[in-house]
């Protein structure tokens, strides 16, 4: 055996492998963040305009909301997908009612009984400009939500901005909502 | 007792395999033929929940609304590629148990044929080796050899 062949031989696995290896990386990095990682779910509504919906509201909390009037405010509005059920969501209440001090939440109570949500809204002051009743989830699936809570920055006209999975805080309001509001 | 153990696994395992999650029977489909139609197209679809249940084999609450969107359209008359593309544009392609085919998953569909055709190439090389021809014995070894076999 030639020193040539044998150099071939040695080289034909590692390059193989390391074809396979780098092929394999551009295939998970094609599909951007949350293509792959369980964890973080991509919603591919971001960047598109809202769904068509129209819902009803909770008791003594006014009428509920549809696309139009959501599509027709003229600043940039938090839709929260939240429920009384959903600890969480307990969690994320009082980073709710902080950020409603810089722009306006709605809310859309997720399979829900109505009763249940308003109390829940309600009990120690609502973060909400308006709630509506999601009762059956259907519009939720429309919005692409896998569960609550969960959050978009919705601009002016209707378009979707930003996505978030998480209970919102503060902190996540000034890193990733303040700079998108920003850049309107 | 024993034949009768075996059987009860035997079931288990094979009836194992189509147990769905319907947790309600009127959530099915009155037309059977439609019903296993939906339950083909939900076995495809990921429950975003469980994550590696589909929406048949989950009783989460979003896998029980997906599984009633699916046999709603079932009825309606949708057709399956309809109702995968309805699912993947609100919940991205991975809502798809099995992803497409396209560029970035090639790789992934393409990778058994491409593990058979490397496998097969060498094991063609490994039967065709070159058999290394000996060098004919010298007048010397074939004296020897002689002297040895007790040939003269």
């Amino acid at each position: 055996m030639n020193s040539t062949r044998r150099g071939l031989l040695t080289a034909l696995p590692i390059v193989g492998a390391g074809v396979l290896g780098v092929g394999f990386w551009k295939m998970l990095q094609g599909m951007e963040s949350g293509g792959f990682d369980p964890r973080a779910v991509k919603n591919p509504n971001v960047g598109r305009p809202i769904p068509q919906f129209a819902m009803p509201g909770l008791p003594g909390l006014g009428d509920g909301f549809t696309d139009k009037e959501l599509r027709a405010e003229t600043r940039p509005v938090l839709v929260n997908f939240f429920a009384s059920w959903c600890i969480p969501c307990v969690q994320e209440m009082p980073g709710l009612r902080s950020i409603s001090r810089n722009m306006p939440i709605w809310g859309i109570a997720y399979e829900d009984k109505p009763e249940n949500a308003s109390a829940f809204v309600q009990r120690d002051g609502t973060p909400y400009a308006r709630v509506a009743a999601d009762r059956h989830g259907r519009v939720a699936i429309d919005w692409g939500v896998t569960g609550v809570p969960e959050s978009f920055l919705v601009a002016p006209g209707g378009r979707i901005l930003w996505h978030g999975s998480a209970a919102l805080d503060p902190q996540i309001y000034d890193a990733e909502i303040r700079p998108r509001l920003a850049g309107l | 007792m024993k034949r009768l153990s075996a059987l009860l696994l035997a079931t288990t395992l094979v009836g194992g395999g189509i147990a769905f999650a319907v947790d309600d029977p009127t959530e099915m489909l009155p037309n059977p033929v439609q019903e296993k139609r939906a339950e083909a197209i939900g076995a495809h679809l990921r429950c975003l929940v469980c994550q590696n249940e589909s929406i048949e084999d989950s009783s989460a609450p979003l896998a029980r609304d997906l599984r009633k969107v699916v046999r709603e359209q079932v009825a309606a008359g949708k057709s399956d590629q309809q109702i995968m593309d309805w699912m993947s544009e609100r919940y991205g392609e991975f809502i798809r148990l099995a992803p497409q085919f396209s560029w970035s998953t090639a790789l992934l569909w393409l990778m058994p044929a491409l593990a058979l055709v490397a496998g097969l190439v060498i094991a063609w090389r490994a039967t065709k080796r070159r058999v290394v021809t000996p060098a004919p014995l010298t007048d010397e070894e074939r004296a020897r050899l002689d002297a040895l076999s007790g040939r003269e």
